[in-house]
This record gives structure tokens, sequence and C-alpha cells, in this order.
């Protein structure tokens, strides 16, 4: 397996090594080892779960710093549309956007309007027939990665088409260099993103090709410079070209509400999109074409680098969506652009479950699995660092653990050493045994 | 496991659908831990939640037996209920007779035996009315086996 880069990583010094994280990760990927949480790298999807559940904000996921638009001669801000739920100051989305180009930017481009190219592709690829259904999107990176290590079979279900911030960066850059006549390399395009698992698809995107991307800022990281950009527009810039649909991505649902069909099902919630993807992978879903399965419980405007609370954001984003749909802003037409935004590397299954790659040794180990597992108390408290008696069973298997870990386990064996220590107390080598009762009982044990 | 084949029994319970699946499930599961082939895994999966589910619905639950070696997984599902009066009308797909109490639940659509037709490599079914009903089914993990049979 290649080196697999996650961005989600731990600040050791706030970490006090509690199990909060560890029993919401999906997949199991963390422990908690001399005090610290450890992420297993090849296990971690990126969800941001833990992020968002740890009290002492000790996760956190690698973005780019502000000062990397520096870099680049010319820079472009290309934000996500959940930007937008942020700012309830804002009286409009062109006052966002041209605070947002005031922090530093010679251009922002809108990726809700790449958004808006996606939609119309996928609604093609939804009328053809040859596709396996459901199409499950691609939007949400976490999601893809999830089905890359535990739902292998609906690899061939996931929509194969590039991202609205690929897609996005590439406009831009395209267009830039066109009308500017700018070389696109010392063009630098920036993602500002709610989003940790963007974060990886830019550095290592999941088909293995390159990402034109060239860094992403966290909303959380720009959110306070845009607030006071906001207080000192002279002028306002025609920046908002999207229309509502491409607005409307940032909420749970919004991109499935735009494709003209009621089959559609839309999950939020890392762990209510497993319950999804299982009825799927088993055929339980009937009459549904499409599924759009996003990690963050409430989309992509509960992102764990937004700053707004989530419901709020919804709130505050209706107000834009609804401007979009007032002002009579075109959605995006793909008639003018021509990109292939069709994914040209492969998504390949990462078995990390596996438990060897010998079939005879896995048939062992699974085996001993479950005899430690019938032992373990099965109250699935953490304190071993493994998330449930069952993981740790597999840790054990695996090699990473021991039995004793388990603290009931450890206080079991404490205990029968401390009745055999009981035991010897009582005997007494014969020559030396003075007491009388002591004498009676060793008649009664037979050790006349 | 000395003779290298694992060994599961599970008890399906009568008339529970919250825990109806936690038996295919608990193999899927396994499965995949020993490295299965993806797809052998799904085949595996559906064909025994089938026939776990109807052991739910008609017959008030039952035992499922599972064995995985090497090159197969087995399940034999048993149960006491009310066995299938005509055995080739209950392999039509559509054909049904699951009262409107479960097919109001989205069960019972008529599709629990062709399913697993569809899904076993070899499926078996000795039915008795008013004994009960055992059902085997057989998914090869390893392609070169099916011709042995």
């Amino acid at each position: 397996m290649s080196p697999y880069f996650h961005s989600v990583t731990l600040d050791e010094a706030k970490c006090k090594g509690c199990t909060n994280c560890i029993k919401r990760c999906p997949t199991e990927a963390i422990r908690v080892r001399k005090s610290k949480a450890r992420i297993i790298n090849e296990r971690c999807i990126d969800c941001g779960e833990c992020i968002r559940v740890c009290p002492y904000h000790a996760k956190k996921a690698i973005t780019d710093p502000v000062s990397i638009i520096n870099d680049y001669k010319y820079k472009v801000a290309i934000p996500a549309p959940t930007l937008y739920g942020q700012l309830k100051s804002a009286s409009s989305r062109d006052h966002i956007l041209t605070a947002l180009k005031m922090c530093g930017f010679d251009d922002v481009f809108e990726v809700a309007r790449a958004a808006e190219i996606i939609t119309n592709e996928t609604k093609k690829i939804l009328a053809e027939q040859k596709v396996q259904k459901p199409l499950i999107s691609s939007a949400c990176p976490a999601v893809v990665r999830l089905i890359q290590v535990r739902f292998p079979n609906l690899i061939d279900n996931i929509l194969k088409l590039k991202s609205p911030m690929e897609v996005a960066a590439k406009i831009a850059k395209d267009e830039i260099s066109k009308d500017k006549k700018i070389r696109q390399e010392d063009i630098g395009v920036f993602f500002i993103t709610p989003c940790a698992a963007k974060v990886t698809s830019i550095k290592a995107p999941l088909d293995k090709q390159k990402s034109f991307v060239d860094g992403a800022i966290s909303i959380a990281d720009i959110y306070l410079r845009i607030l006071s950009c906001l207080g000192k527009i002279d002028k306002v810039e025609k920046l908002s070209r999207a229309g509502f649909v491409g607005v409307r991505w940032a909420n749970s649902g919004g991109e499935s509400m735009a494709l003209g069909t009621d089959k559609f099902l839309a999950v939020d919630g890392i762990h209510n999109v497993i319950t999804i993807l299982e009825e799927i992978e088993d055929e339980k879903l009937e009459d549904i074409d499409f599924v759009e399965a996003l990690a963050c419980q409430g989309g992509c405007l509960g992102g764990p680098l937004a700053v707004e609370n989530m419901y709020v954001a919804r709130a505050i984003i209706k107000k834009f969506i609804d401007e979009a749909k007032e002002k009579g802003l075109e959605t995006t037409s793909n008639q003018d652009y021509h990109y292939d935004i069709v994914w040209t590397g492969e998504v390949e299954y990462r078995p990390i479950l596996k438990l060897d790659k010998d079939f005879d040794i896995a048939m062992k180990k699974l085996e001993t699995l479950h005899v430690i597992n019938n032992g373990l108390p099965g109250l699935d408290c953490g304190a071993c660092g493994a998330p449930s008696c069952r993981s740790l069973a597999e840790d054990i298997v695996r090699g990473n653990a021991n039995e004793t870990d388990c603290i009931f386990k450890l206080r079991e064996k404490v205990r029968s050493l401390a009745i055999e220590m009981m035991e010897l107390e009582a005997k007494m080598p014969p020559v030396l045994d003075k007491d009388e009762t002591s004498e009676i009982k060793s008649k009664k044990r037979g050790d006349t | 496991m000395s003779d290298g084949i694992i060994r599961k029994s599970f008890v399906i319970p009568a008339n529970d659908f919250t825990v109806a699946g936690e038996a295919s499930s608990s193999v899927k599961k396994m499965l995949i831990q020993l490295g299965a082939d993806p797809h052998k895994i799904k085949k595996t999966a559906i064909s025994m939640y089938e026939a776990e589910l109807n052991a739910v619905i008609h017959a008030n639950g039952g035992v499922a037996e599972v064995e995985i070696d090497r090159h197969k997984v087995f399940i034999r599902i048993k149960d006491e209920g009310p066995g299938i009066p005509d055995l080739e009308l209950a392999m039509q797909e559509g054909y049904t007779t699951a009262p409107d109490s479960i097919r109001e639940m989205g069960f019972g659509a008529g599709m629990g035996l062709p399913n697993m037709k569809r899904y076993a490599d070899k499926l078996e079914i000795a039915t008795e009315v008013g004994k009960g009903t055992v059902v085997e089914i057989t998914v090869f993990l390893t392609d070169n086996e099916k011709e042995d049979h």
C-alpha cells in the first residue's frame, strides 16, 4: 500500500487521552496509547468526527495558512458555498465575495458555479440506462473514502465526476490565463473550506490525478479577516454569478434537489451514512436513483472547519438562496465549458479490516478473536484504549495489544494471584509449623 | 477450528424485525475480516439475510448454523414453522404469503426465495407442512470450486 495522506492530526499537548474520539470514530481508527490518542493513518477517512467531538480541541485538520497565497503572483479564492452561511451580517453575496477578495486575492470564483456544471452532467448520467443505480454522490470525499474501506461492492455506484472544487479551480485558471495573459503556473487557486477531507483530496486526490487547487484555507482561519473587510467595503463588486441551484449545494439535499427527480435520498452524518450504505449493499433500498451522502451532520454547513452553528448557517444561507432566485441568476450552463469532468483514475478497495493476507491464518486469527472477545466483559468502556471489547480482541490478534490491557481482566488476574498468595500463606514447612490448627489443617488436606 | 472450519450458530428471534439481519451482518463482518472477495461476501450476506428474514416472518424464528472454510460458506437455517406447501410456487418472484401487517412494513414482497436462489451458488430446501423448513445455502469463496458440485 502506498503511503497514505490524511489531514486530521493530533495536537499532542492538548490531548488528555480520554475516550471521546475513539468512541465516535466510524472506522475505529483511533487508539489511546500512553495517554495520547493515536490515529491509525490508513484507517482514517478524514470525516472530522473526532475534531467535532474532542472536548480539548486536540484534533485538527492540516490546512494551509492564509499566507500561502503570497507564493503566487495572481491569487484566486474559490469559496465553498458553505461560506455564505457563515456571515449573517452580510447584506448580499456580492458583499461576502467582495470582502473575501479584499483579504488579499486578485479574483474570486464561486465553487457554486462549478457545482451547477456537475449537476448538469449528473442529470445526463442519470438518464443513461447503463449506470449502476443508485448513483452515489462523490461530492463528499470522506464518504468516498468510507466506501473504499468498508463498502467495496459500492465502488461502481460512485458518481465518477470531479468535485465542484476541482472544476472551479480548472475553469478559474483557464479563464484567467486566457483573459489576463498570465501563465497558469503563476496563478494560485485557493479553496476556502469548511472540510477536513477536502484538504486531503487536494494533497492526495481520490483518482490519483494532480489537483488544480494550490491550497486549502480553513473558513475558521480566514473568517475574522472577511468579517473585518465586510465593514470596510467602499464599492461592492458584482462577483456573484452562481444561481440558487449551486448555492443550495451547501445544504444536505441540495445536490439531489437540483437533479429533477424524486427518486433520491439524502443522508448526512457519517453514522447515518453507514446505515444507508449497508442498505444499498444488501439491496434493501429500492426505487432510489441517486444517493447524496454527506459525512457531516447538516451537510457541508456542518463541516468541522465552519464557524457558524449549522442550524443558524442554514437559516442564513436560505436568505442567499432566495436572493439568487429573486435576482434570477441563471444556473451555469455546461455549453460554455468543455471540460472532461469524468474521473480518469481508478478508485480502489482498501481492505483495512482484513486480519491477514493469508486466508488460513486469517481464519485462525478470527477464531482466536472470537475466543478472546467472549472472555472480555463486553462493557465497551474504552479504558484499554480501544473503542470496544471487540476491537481490543482484534488488536490482540493483530499483535498490537494484550489481554491485560483490559482493566477487568487485569483485576481478575490480580485477584486470582491474591487468592493463590493467601493459600500459600496458610502453608508452613512442617518443621517450622508450631500451630496446632494448621497441623489439623494439613492432616485434613491429607499431607500426613 | 483445528479442522480448518469456523463454526458459528445464531438464534433467530421470532417476529423481531429490529434484530432480524443480525446473524447475516455478523457473518458479513467475519468474511470481511477474512479478506474474502467482496462480491462473494455480498452474495452470502443477501442470501442469508433473506433466509433469516423468512424465519422471522413465517416461522417464529429459528436457528442459523454457519460454517466457513477456505473454499465456501455453508449456511443452514432451521425453523419449526408451518412449512412451505408449494415450494415451486414460493420460488416465483412476487409470490407471497406474508400477512398484511408484515407487508405494510415493507417486507414480504415475495422476493425472499427468488433472491436466495439468485445469490446462492447452491440452495437446498427441505420443508414439511406443519413441521418446519431447513434452508441450506452454499456460497463458494473460490471460483474453481463450482465445477466439483
